[in-house]
């Protein structure tokens, strides 16, 4: 390798932000954009369901900024704002996005030559699209943290502007059951496990995690179940083969 | 029907936007600081994997028949095609036949 590309050399000064890598990273997660339209608009109908203006329905998409996290609160919004409840809501959160912590830790070689001042305000537009490309761009040499800020902005803006057609769809829409709109956010759910699925005796968290996560809500409903389920299942994780 | 306070709303909102961005941080920051054993590690992998399995449960214990041949749609399509999109169309598509079916 010459020594230009290589990466040991590179990472001891600061990285180039060049346009053209941050146009690249924009492009390259434009085939995430059907399944992220569609996730937004199913969120901006469930918003417009549960009685929210179309302020408040994209001020959580664009400081939030989070398509998992976002339904999963809405769906458990709860009757009354207590403290406790709010509480509930931030521990929520923080259980459903604790997946970022290894997400973001996976970021250290592309993204830790950067200087603080940058790496930080660009971890504001981490999403799974644009940090499966930045991890596929670094596999192949590309060096350019403007390439995850590319895919990361890209993805915001599909997020905040699609819940819009959403929102206006799910006021019209009378029942929901009708068209099926209640189970969109399942569904892609079931999609998701599908490549996160590493057989049976790798997978006793997903196995674990839904079924006491069934039981929880057979037995309380409410939300606890996803609490439930999340800590059973990484417990289970433990006991995965490598 | 979410709660109508208008300020409780935006300290939810103002709440939510720090706790997720600390997770966004929060495991750059840590990984030069922490050494992540076989354990955390192990645990931290199936996390993703245990949150969407939770959430996807109880709408099957809920929505019944209805919710397993639309997901069960969607579980076929996705293994076969790999294609997110058209997996979840599958499921809403069965969804809404079945309830065009009365089940």
């Amino acid at each position: 390798m010459t020594p230009p590309d290589n990466p040991s050399e590179q990472s001891r000064s600061e990285p180039h932000w060049a346009f053209a890598a941050f146009r690249q990273g924009a492009a390259d997660v434009m085939s995430f954009l059907p399944g992220l339209a569609a996730f937004s608009m199913a969120y901006g109908t469930v918003a417009a369901r549960k009685g929210m203006t179309l302020f408040e329905t994209l001020l959580m998409s664009a400081t939030v900024f989070g398509g998992v996290v976002q339904m999963v609160v809405l769906d458990s919004w709860p009757e009354t704002l207590t403290v406790g409840a709010i509480a509930g809501i931030v521990a929520l959160t923080a259980l459903v996005n604790a997946r970022y912590l290894m997400i973001g830790a996976t970021l250290r070689p592309l993204l830790g030559p950067a200087p603080a001042h940058k790496a930080y305000p660009t971890l504001f537009f981490l999403v799974e699209p644009a940090w499966l490309m930045s991890l596929r761009y670094y596999a192949k040499g590309g060096r350019d943290p403007a390439y995850l800020l590319g895919g990361g902005m890209a993805m915001y803006l599909i997020w905040v502007t699609t819940a819009i057609p959403g929102f206006i769809a799910g006021a019209a829409v009378g029942n929901p059951k009708q068209f099926g709109i209640d189970l969109v956010v399942p569904a892609f759910f079931v999609a998701m496990m599908v490549p996160l699925w590493r057989g049976a005796r790798r997978s006793y968290g997903l196995i674990v995690g839904a079924l006491a996560a069934a039981l929880t809500y057979y037995l309380l409903g409410g939300v606890w179940y996803l609490i439930v389920g999340a800590v059973a299942g990484c417990i289970a994780g433990v006991f995965n083969d490598d | 029907m979410i709660e109508k306070d208008a300020f409780g709303f935006f300290i939810v909102i103002a709440l939510m936007t720090i706790v997720v961005y600390l997770g966004r941080i929060g495991g750059f920051w840590l990984i030069g600081r922490l050494v992540i054993g076989p354990r955390l590690r192990r645990m931290l992998d199936a996390l993703p994997g245990a949150i969407i399995a939770a959430t996807v449960a109880p709408a099957l214990v809920q929505g019944g028949l209805r919710a397993i041949l639309a997901l069960t749609a969607t579980l076929v399509v996705m293994i076969a095609i790999r294609k997110d999109f058209a997996a979840v169309v599958a499921g809403v598509a069965v969804a809404a036949a079945a309830f065009a079916y009365g089940i």
